[in-house]
């Protein structure tokens, strides 16, 4: 096995089982930094160890003794968290799957952002600081700080460790599935290149998503992120040329795409909608992404369904980004003069972002006024920093 | 646990409080006695503040004690009141600051 294989294989079999070892010793002891270092301290010794003496055949059962053993060892002063330990034996009494309790305190809103994420990754997903670090280019001691300071809060805030039910469930149910989208997102927006050296978030996302999914099947929602994830996966290779440029929609490589992660994500969505009939934005984005998947050439992309879909998404959540990508459909399905046309009401939210000006210079092209579209293009350009944006509008404004 | 809930004013706030006519605010002053009353079981303590404008600031890390008009921010928010409340966990003491029917903002912090 070479290195990085023998990286993503550890990265797996750690997954599979940090979690549910934290999710069992915070209900055991009580308290959740305690156990989480704990766990943190045996997926380090793993990960050092395993890769000279191999993976146990027990991973689970490995790392429960190294961390009650642990336990054992620093807990020495609080003799309660001890008792509960000493009495604890392989294997654990089997119980439901906790980690839902684990993924919704992780993602309490009581927490910022940048700390449910790493406190996510960290617990849940049992990643180390540094490699946290790396996945998101940040010293590793800024995200040790981060995830030190939640555990704190978490403690002296009195964030409970429980499941959210009743009407707080929605709210709550939204902070966690932003923060699976944000993890998807950071990884699959930054380029190859970049990824290289890094733990790939996409695929912690995607995990993450899918044990969402199975853990919570009343929740529609949660089985459409999975697809939209799934669905944005299928189409990974093609994103990018061989020298790691970004390929736009239009000239990807369909043949590429992994069809039949595209039919099966699509089964689920369908499947999805006709139980629960209870769409949300994910569902819906992921039914956009559905439309663009299905069609064999761009040329036979469905607008028309896809402009349908954006109204419900818009009605459901509206943005102004959200209306800016339904006139890029608008294009397409009724041409560029009605796209035009919305893009002027967008003026006022969007001034300063790039793709506004880029689309207006695109649909006056269309229309044959150059000049205009030379200044929308050179407006887009002042507003990027984007390297792959920035080329793709330079070679454009010597067009005109 | 025991949590301080700090009731936050805003300017917006105050002048929609001046605008309302003597039934509007009766109406308003009533739905805060409302939740006083319904939550009387958790609220352990609670106090009213009187207006920004009857503040008195002193500074202690100088030579002297520095004493000044004014609250110690001048700001756009300000606190107008404050609830000590003893419940199980922060999601109990979010669910009593959700329900809040005055001022706009509520900051919630664990207190001993």
């Amino acid at each position: 096995m070479d290195e990085s294989a023998t990286h993503e294989a550890l990265a797996r079999v750690v997954r599979e089982h940090a979690g549910r070892l934290a999710a069992s010793l915070v209900s055991l002891l009580g308290d959740f930094a305690a156990a989480e270092d704990l766990v943190q301290d045996a997926v380090e010794i793993a990960l050092k160890r395993w890769p000279v003496e191999g993976v146990p055949e027990r991973p689970d059962a490995w790392l429960f003794t190294v961390a009650r053993r642990r336990g054992l060892d620093v807990l020495r002063r609080e003799s309660t968290y001890r008792a509960k330990l000493a009495q604890l034996a392989w294997p654990v009494p089997a119980e439901p799957d906790d980690r839902l309790r684990l993924i919704f305190t992780c993602c309490h809103p009581a927490l910022s952002r940048p700390a449910q994420i790493a406190l996510t990754l960290r617990v849940v997903c049992g990643l180390s600081a540094a490699q946290i670090a790396a996945a998101f280019l940040v010293p590793e001691t800024t995200v040790a700080q981060r995830i030190t300071r939640a555990k704190k809060k978490i403690a002296e805030a009195g964030i409970p460790y429980r499941m959210p039910a009743g009407e707080e469930l929605p709210s709550r149910l939204e902070q966690v599935l932003a923060v699976i989208y944000l993890l998807f997102n950071e990884g699959y927006l930054s380029s190859t290149a970049e990824r290289a050296q890094a733990r790939d978030l996409v695929d912690d996302a995607g995990w993450l998503a899918a044990l969402l999914a199975s853990l919570m099947p009343k929740e529609p929602e949660a089985a459409g992120l999975l697809a939209l994830i799934r669905l944005h996966r299928a189409r990974g290779a093609a994103r990018f040329d061989a020298a790691g440029r970004l390929v736009l929609l239009a000239d990807q490589d369909r043949s590429q795409w992994d069809h039949k992660v595209i039919e099966e994500a699509i089964a689920l969505l369908v499947r999805t909608a006709r139980t629960h009939r209870r769409p949300g934005p994910y569902q819906l984005q992921a039914a956009i992404v559905a439309c663009h998947a299905e069609a064999e050439r761009f040329e036979d992309t469905d607008w028309r369904q896809i402009v349908v879909l954006y109204d419900l998404l818009l009605a459901l959540a509206p943005s102004p980004v959200g209306r800016l990508h339904r006139a890029i459909a608008l294009r397409y399905a009724h041409g560029p003069e009605a796209a035009l046309a919305e893009l002027a009401e967008l003026d006022r939210g969007l001034e300063r972002y790039p793709l506004l000006h880029a689309t207006r210079a695109e649909l006056l092209r269309d229309l044959g006024r150059h000049a205009e579209a030379h200044r929308a293009d050179a407006r887009a350009l002042e507003l990027t920093a984007n390297p792959a944006q920035q080329a793709l509008l330079e070679e454009r404004l010597t067009w005109t | 646990m025991k949590y301080v809930l700090m009731f936050v004013e805003t300017e917006q706030f105050a002048r929609e409080l001046a605008a309302m006519g003597e039934v509007e605010r009766e109406a308003a002053y009533a739905a805060v006695g409302r939740w006083f009353a319904e939550h009387a079981d958790k609220i352990t303590h609670h106090t009213h503040l009187h207006p920004v404008h009857t503040a008195t600031t002193v500074r202690l890390d100088g030579g002297e004690p520095l004493v000044t008009d004014g609250p110690f921010v001048e700001g756009k928010e300000v606190v107008s009141g404050f609830a000590e409340v003893e419940v199980a966990d922060l999601d109990e003491a979010l669910a009593l600051a959700r329900s809040w029917p005055a001022c706009p903002i509520v900051e919630i912090r664990p207190a001993s």
